[in-house]
């Protein structure tokens, strides 16, 4: 079964790219993320053993980032079908298409994140990390317009580049193993069960090269200079999912260095790294939503922010874990659906600037209501999920006498809000522009409000299996709640 | 003061010019000629010393004290060279600094001469050879300290007598960069294309010769004379070091330091006659590479 | 076997020297060649020449890729583009090579104060790969066209490379494998969108890529 999620969108790929009928490879796609979800489910429900020796294996955090990555990839499938309809009427058939490559990437794209979330050798993550930059890459530069081809060439090369440091840190990881005179290992398991006897010293130099590396995929600052450009540049469903699901999988595979420091003895170091790392990242994420004038790149610099809360939550030690974890689900459902508004509003309105755009209330009620909803998700408004895993990330900073920096937080969530709020309001309000502009439709308008939707449930309630799967992903983290 | 010493100085002093009429035959070889004979360097210089100078009217007794002083300091530096498996004629902690400073002194002097005639056109020729000289020296000064460090000594002759150089260079690339950049200095310090054509007289391409256009007479064979010095000596450094890597009985090694020694002449010769000159902007950076090759030397022994 | 294995470690780190005060891109593509190969022979060294099917492996599609393929690509992507004098580089040449000069004096100075488990014999492989790692970002930084850009990436990952050989001798094949087409995959996508730039812009000089700022 593990085999087969990594597989199969392999196979549907290249169906697609085989395929001359437009519609059929649109269905294609979307047939492949309704199987694949159904394949997560399957696991969820019925565990699967690691295959190749250890190196695939389904653990609790591999299951919860494997979730998320199917559901937005069925979302966004799902949203792709009616964009594509819309905004490529006069697709043509046969070889030079340029969706033919975007759907086939798109599916490589799945199976080499599935590959990253399950992998248990970080080797193997490595190369999963790299391959999902190089399937990402394509998509970034759909549109073929001169903007997305300077996006996809710095996404290109500065992820590329940080990720090569991130192979630096995993032979420094294999390094410390073999400390000692053993054979050396990359298997995480067998890292983690080495634990104390790992080399500390290397372990070190390993974890920053590897949160460097990493980080600079996962998009915090100050590694992030390709993200405003690549998540506004590409097309929103390209978008969505980069800011959704990619930024998250980065963020595992610093989450299994984590697990690594844990279980040698140095958490302490690594969490100080992360708790600064995170709070740069709020900033200078801060300081570029306010007074942002383009509002796809104002959803990308949210991304920054919230991968910044994600790394200050893990910095702030084992009481937090859970709602770090929390909290990557809501974003990744949040930003997902703000992003796919973007594009619903991109496509009405053909303009990335705020200023140009307004009374989305009065001539797109949906799309209006839908970005305000989106608003209130995404800054941490009570009772959407955001504001459980951030109000109680605060919480942990205040309990664990970490006033100052709870301080710090605090602020630059305010700032953020209030940079949003200057921003995302007078698109909605303001007079209704005058010429007549197509309906989207309804598929296009109705799917971000359900993840808006599904944002708001987990918020109230959290239903009993998830809560579940939070708590062994937090165990595995090195912490109870 | 020793007999071999000595022998070896005297040797050396008329056995110079053999190596510039060897790399022109080298030279005339590539080119499909017969060359001039081996001897001729000597013919030219009889045959110059035999001549009157002219000297110009604008010019002080520094102008033709400048040869005499670049000769003198030519041949002292050759004092300096030990023989390989001998000491030096002259010896003492430090001569190896004396060794460098020397070749600046003559430097000085030329430079000075050529000023001294108030022609723009030596004065340009002094410039170029004085911004080149600085990266020489510092390659210069790069080998001296690789090859001191291991010896605690300051002598020429002690490090070449010493087996330190033998102990440390032999198995590594090390030797090699060492040999390559002090190559690379030795063409530039005597004026060899890839840095500076000896037989052009083009204006605008002449280094060297320009500095010492107005010389005449045996104040040019000095010039001459002191040039061929300069090359001996400089490939006698690098035979020295090639060979003191190489442990092989104290009998031999005069023979094999003079088989290398025309091997180097060779190396220069076959140099001269496949590349070509380069750019003036690009010699710094031929330099600073030769530089970084002897850096490297120094690094990868630890 | 060591002098052998230090040659070529020496080899490679003259390379990347080079590289740095190399203004044609022909000569660099072919300079990467060079180190394509001797990376690719650079493994079966330690084990004495010994070839085991796993190392045969290995370096026949290392030798295939870096030093047939990526460059084939490159120079696909060179094609047409007039370089001829334009400067390539943010800083003199000469600058470059001491800055280059600078770094491998301070990989070998944190060489020798971090004592590393080394599982090879020779002392170079840390030197060589962290002076790799540092060329390859300065390459990144200063220089002004794409390709140059590429080269130093390449860099870059033969650097890490070497490190891994040093510090994980026996890496286990998908790995190497994994890696090896990764990094060749992502020079045939660069080299396509490098194909794309050039119809842009006609040439290749990455200042025309400043457009998207804040």
């Amino acid at each position: 079964m593990i085999a087969a999620v990594i597989v199969l969108p392999i196979l549907f790929s290249a169906a697609a790219w085989l395929v001359r009928n437009v519609r059929l490879r649109r269905r294609l796609w979307l047939a492949c993320s309704l199987l694949h979800v159904g394949m997560v489910i399957s696991l969820a429900f019925q565990p699967a053993q690691p295959i190749l020796g250890g190196w695939l294996a389904v653990d609790a955090l591999g299951l919860l980032f494997l979730g998320i990555v199917s559901l937005l990839f069925l979302v966004s499938a799902a949203y792709g079908q009616g964009w594509l309809a819309q905004a490529h009427a006069g697709a043509s058939q046969g070889g030079r298409d340029p969706e033919r490559i975007f759907i086939a990437c798109m599916l490589i794209f799945l199976s080499t994140m599935s590959l990253v979330v399950l992998s248990h050798h970080l080797g193997l993550l490595w190369v999963a990390v790299e391959a999902t930059t190089l399937a990402s890459a394509p998509l970034i530069f759909f549109h073929r317009t001169v903007h997305s081809l300077e996006a996809t060439w710095k996404y290109l090369l500065i992820c590329s580049v940080g990720i090569a440091l991130a192979l630096f840190g995993t032979f420094f990881l294999g390094a410390a193993a073999s400390a000692g005179g053993r054979e050396g290992s990359l298997l995480l398991d067998r890292l983690l069960r080495l634990g104390p006897q790992l080399d500390v010293r290397l372990t070190r130099i390993a974890f920053i090269f590897l949160l460097v590396g990493y980080g600079t995929k996962m998009g915090l600052a100050p590694m992030h200079t390709w993200l405003p450009d690549a998540h506004s540049e590409a097309p929103s469903v390209v978008s969505s999912l980069l800011s959704g699901v990619l930024l998250n999988c980065a963020f595992l595979a610093i989450l299994r260095a984590y697990q690594i420091c844990q279980a040698a003895g140095d958490a302490a170091f690594a969490r100080a790294i992360l708790l600064i790392f995170g709070l740069v990242s709020m900033l200078l994420a801060a300081v570029f939503i306010l007074n942002q004038p383009d509002y796809k790149r104002l959803l990308a610099y949210s991304s920054v922010e919230h991968m910044g809360i994600l790394a200050f939550g893990i910095g702030l030690g084992s009481a937090g874990y859970y709602f770090v974890l929390f909290h990557a689900l809501n974003h990744s459902l949040t930003k997902s659906g703000l992003f796919l508004t973007a594009g619903n509003i991109l496509s009405v309105f053909r303009t990335k600037a705020i200023g140009e755009v307004h009374g989305l209330a009065r001539s797109h009620p949906g799309i209006g209501w839908a970005w305000v909803i989106g608003f209130l998700a995404i800054t941490g408004t009570p009772f959407f999920g955001l504001f459980i895993s951030e109000f109680n990330l605060l919480g942990v900073a205040v309990l664990g006498d970490r006033l100052i920096v709870a301080a710090i937080y605090l602020f630059l969530l305010t700032a953020v809000f209030i940079g949003m709020a200057a921003a995302f309001f007078p698109m909605v309000q303001g007079a209704a522009v005058n010429e007549p502009q197509e309906k989207l439709p309804a598929l296009l308008r109705l799917l971000p409000l359900l993840l808006f939707l599904l944002t708001f449930s987990l918020g109230v309630h959290i239903p009993a299996g998830l809560d579940g799967l939070l708590r062994l992903g937090a165990a595995a983290l090195g912490g109870g709640q | 003061m020793t007999l071999p010493a000595l022998i070896f100085v005297l040797v050396s002093l008329l056995a110079a010019p053999l190596l510039t009429g060897w790399i022109v035959r080298v030279k005339a070889f590539f080119g499909g000629r017969c060359g001039a004979p081996l001897l001729q360097p000597y013919r030219d210089l009889f045959r110059l010393l035999r001549k009157g100078a002219v000297y110009s009217r604008s010019t002080s007794p520094l102008f033709w004290l400048g040869p005499m002083a670049t000769l003198a300091a030519t041949a002292v530096a050759l004092c300096l060279l030990p023989l390989p498996g001998y000491t030096a004629l002259i010896a003492f902690p430090g001569d190896l600094v004396l060794f460098a400073y020397l070749f600046a002194f003559g430097r000085f002097f030329t430079i000075l001469a050529a000023l001294d005639t108030a022609s723009a056109f030596e004065g340009m020729g002094a410039s170029r050879e004085a911004w080149y000289a600085i990266f020489a020296e510092l390659i210069l000064f790069l080998a001296l300290a690789n090859l001191a460090r291991f010896t605690n000594s300051l002598s020429l002759s002690q490090i070449f007598e010493s087996h330190a150089v033998s102990i440390n260079y032999a198995d590594s690339p090390a030797l090699a960069l060492l040999v390559v950049s002090l190559f690379v200095a030795l063409l530039t310090e005597n004026c060899r294309i890839p840095v500076d054509d000896p037989t052009t007289h083009l204006e605008l391409t002449m280094i060297h010769e320009v500095m010492v256009l107005d010389h005449s007479g045996p104040d040019f064979a000095f010039i001459l004379y002191g040039a061929a010095l300069k090359l001996w000596i400089w490939g006698m450094f690098i035979t020295l070091v090639i060979i003191s890597a190489f442990p092989s009985p104290n009998a031999l090694r005069p023979l094999i330091a003079a088989g290398v020694l025309f091997v180097i002449a060779t190396a220069v010769g076959i140099v001269e006659s496949v590349m070509a000159r380069l750019r003036l902007g690009q010699v710094p950076q031929m330099l600073m590479g030769a530089g970084a090759l002897g850096l490297l030397s120094y690094i990868i022994l630890g | 076997m060591q002098t052998v294995i230090d040659i070529f470690l020496l080899l490679v780190l003259l390379s990347d020297l080079y590289l740095l005060s190399l203004t044609r891109l022909g000569a660099a593509i072919r300079v990467m060649a060079f180190q394509g190969v001797l990376l690719a022979l650079l493994p079966l060294l330690p084990a004495g020449g010994i070839l085991s099917l796993h190392g045969l492996i290995i370096a026949v599609s290392s030798l295939a890729i870096k030093a047939i393929l990526i460059p084939r690509f490159l120079s696909h992507a060179a094609r047409e583009v007039h370089t001829g004098l334009a400067i390539d580089s943010h800083i003199p040449y000469g600058a470059a090579l001491l800055t280059g000069m600078g770094m491998v004096l301070v990989s070998f100075w944190v060489a020798r104060k971090f004592a590393l488990p080394v599982t090879v014999t020779s002392r170079l492989w840390i030197p060589v790969s962290l002076a790799a790692v540092m060329i390859g970002l300065l390459m990144l930084i200063i220089r002004k066209k794409a390709i140059s850009q590429v080269i130093g990436y390449l860099v870059l990952e033969n650097g890490i490379y070497i490190l891994g050989l040093s510090l994980a001798a026996q890496m286990p094949f998908l790995v190497e494998l994994g890696v090896l087409l990764d990094v060749f995959a992502g020079v045939f996508i660069m080299g396509i969108i490098m194909n794309h730039i050039k119809n842009y812009f006609d040439d290749l000089d990455v200042d025309n890529l400043t457009i998207l700022k804040d």
